[in-house]
């Protein structure tokens, strides 16, 4: 231990102690490999997501019906339904799928940060409640009938705005937010919100009605139009590229409350900040494709299993990560069960929970392990 | 860089915590902050790092109010070593070092060579060089304080604060991260729980009671038997050590002033509450 003061002054990249952790020198050199990788991977999984269905298309097709799409300039033999099968159908399914898997990931991140916590999640503010009531509100009882497609969206993002405002008003102290403060504060607004919810469930009598509730809850990406992605992917990229741009901030954060105050982080301010940034992102993600669990949680503990904690690699690496995660969660929601359709939030815990057990009985020196 | 606290108070639900605090460290002094629990060392130190806002008075550095600055500013000068860890979310030694430049860094700048040069000389100043590339959460107590010494080294800071820095530390590492600290001659205030340590080490010691400033002068000064018992509740006998020179505090336990009555056993209640 104390020996090393006597040890020469030598780089740490040629120290050989500690392969287990990841190492900031070699991830300055290797960084740019993994996201390069996952980018590829991501494109792959794209590609494949939309050749399964119950009509086969070969991967080329997919592309060449894409640029024909888009430039015109492709030609080959395709069919007017495949095409349309292709592009207007499977291509907005899976991107949606890709948009709202990366967002839950990231916004996990930001979220697991800004209050400090391990357990938080995108959900952690109640915005899931308060989105649940606006979408029951919509699919029960008819209200924002004037929006016609849009209604459920727009109840719902209006429920978990709502929810925010009165989470973040209640949570105040003293004009500062604490960490603590904000999850209870969040989690006894989910369960009054729940409750409501709950109880317009069982005060209604159409049995499909009750059904479409408790599919939009467990998360759908299912009839998805290329409308419904202009919003959600400028939030997704306005809110990273932000998140990203904070990331020695959040890492100060994480790092304790004071130290953070000590290395010049305005927490009180930034933590404002992170609230809505999550909280519109969260908003948006479910306001699409329903309360997704899972992917919010466990995505960033994976993703810091492989990278560390430092947020500048944390963020990217977890919204590719969510992104394929979330593609391949969506093609078995529709493969395993023809020709009807599994909820995602089922094949996200049954898939991503035992692959996270394992992973960590796998890693560990992880989560309070191995500490002296 | 100095340091100036001019009638500082601070409450709490109408509770007062600190009551027109006033201290001053000079540039490269060594200055302790001596208490006991609850006295309101640590939130004189916040108030300094800026982490609490006091209700009325001014600290200032160099003559400008920490409190008027830009955080990062403020964060440039004064840095803080205190009882804090990142708890679940696993840092790098290099990245917990590397943190200290977070007040240099503006949002789109890059860590450039020369952070990097910084962080690592920081690390061989604390002699954590080889540990760049553990993971913070398994080092020991003393190695993580070094750790941090070294954060607040990177940070450049020309003053530096120090919340209990030895707590918890074996007798060894406690003299180490004070010899440490000593050497780097930074101006430093620290609050300090060990009179024997804050004798030895301190050029000047505050002792603050109640949120009260009490008394304030060079250790030999201020911690006599009186004083310590009024504010620590304890008896006390002090010398000056024939070997290092410096105070010794011998701290006399009630039980001691009669004879052990009982032979045998100790009974179960002097194993526990041990400190």
């Amino acid at each position: 231990m104390a020996t090393v003061t006597e040890r020469p002054a030598r780089s740490p990249n040629g120290s050989a102690a500690a392969a287990q952790s990841p190492a900031p020198r070699r991830w300055d050199a290797r960084f740019p490999v993994v996201v390069l990788g996952l980018l590829v991977a991501l494109l792959v999984s794209l590609t494949l997501a939309v050749t399964i269905g119950p009509v086969g298309i070969a991967p080329l097709t997919v592309w060449q019906i894409a640029v024909s799409r888009l430039t015109g300039l492709a030609s080959g033999e395709w069919s007017a339904a495949h095409e349309n099968i292709v592009w207007l159908i499977r291509f907005p399914r899976v991107l949606l799928a890709a948009v709202v898997g990366a967002g839950l990931a990231v916004v996990g991140v930001a979220m697991q940060a800004t209050v400090r916590n391990p357990l938080a999640d995108p959900y952690i503010l109640g915005v899931s409640s308060g989105a649940s009531v606006g979408a029951v509100l919509v699919i029960l009882f008819g209200v924002f009938q004037f929006l016609g497609i849009y209604a459920l969206s727009v109840a719902a993002f209006l429920g978990a705005v709502l929810t925010f405002i009165v989470v973040l008003t209640l949570a105040q102290h003293r004009g500062t937010l604490s960490p603590v403060r904000l999850i209870l504060v969040g989690v006894a607004l989910s369960y009054v919100l729940s409750a409501t919810m709950s109880f317009m469930v069982f005060r209604a009598d159409e049995a499909e009605g009750i059904r479409s509730v408790l599919f939009w809850l467990m998360g759908s990406v299912a009839g998805a139009k290329w409308s419904y992605l202009t919003l959600p992917l400028l939030v997704l990229l306005i809110g990273t590229v932000y998140l990203v741009l904070q990331a020695r901030p959040l890492n100060a954060l994480v790092a304790g409350e004071e130290t953070a105050v000590s290395l010049g982080v305005d927490t009180n301010r930034f933590r404002r900040v992170l609230m809505v940034v999550a909280a519109m992102m969260t908003g948006v993600m479910v306001a699409l494709a329903g309360a997704i669990g899972f992917v919010g949680l466990m995505m960033p503990h994976t993703v810091r299993l492989f990278v560390g904690t430092d947020h500048r690699r944390v963020l990217p690496v977890s919204l590719l990560a969510g992104a394929i995660f979330l593609v391949w969660v969506d093609v078995l929601a529709r493969t395993v069960v023809q020709p009807e359709e599994m909820p995602l939030g089922v094949i996200t815990a049954f898939l991503g929970g035992p692959f996270f057990l394992w992973l960590m009985r796998r890693r560990k020196d992880a989560f309070g392990g191995n500490r002296t | 860089m100095n340091l100036r606290v001019e009638d500082v108070s601070w409450s709490v639900d109408s509770q007062p915590i600190l009551q027109e605090v006033g201290a001053e460290v000079g540039t490269g002094e060594f200055v302790g902050i001596l208490g006991p629990n609850g006295s309101g060392k640590s939130s004189l130190l916040r108030s300094v790092y800026r982490a609490l806002k006091p209700d009325a008075g001014c600290i200032s550095l160099n003559g400008d109010d920490v409190w008027k600055l830009d955080p990062r500013e403020a964060a440039r000068r004064t840095a803080a070593v205190l009882q804090e860890s990142p708890g679940e979310f696993d840092f790098v030694v290099w990245e917990m070092v590397l943190m200290g430049r977070t007040p240099h860094k503006k949002m789109f700048s890059r860590e450039t060579a020369e952070d990097h040069a910084l962080v690592e000389s920081a690390l061989a100043q604390v002699g954590m060089l080889g540990f760049a590339e553990r993971s913070f959460a398994t080092l020991s107590g003393g190695e993580k304080q070094r750790v941090l010494i070294a954060r607040a080294l990177a940070q450049q800071a020309r003053f530096l604060v120090l919340d209990e820095p030895t707590n918890h530390l074996d007798v060894r590492y406690q003299l180490e991260i004070l010899d440490l600290v000593r050497g780097l001659q930074v101006t430093t205030f620290a609050a300090l729980h060990d009179l024997n340590l804050a004798a030895a080490y301190c050029d000047r010691v505050y002792i603050i009671a109640a949120g009260r400033i009490v008394a304030a002068d060079a250790p030999e000064a201020v911690l006599q038997p009186e004083l310590i018992r009024n504010v620590f509740g304890v008896d006390a006998e002090v010398q000056i050590h024939p070997r290092t020179g410096k105070l010794h505090i011998v701290y006399l336990p009630a039980h001691a002033a009669a004879p052990a009555a009982t032979n045998g056993a100790p009974a179960a209640s002097v194993l526990v509450g041990v400190d």
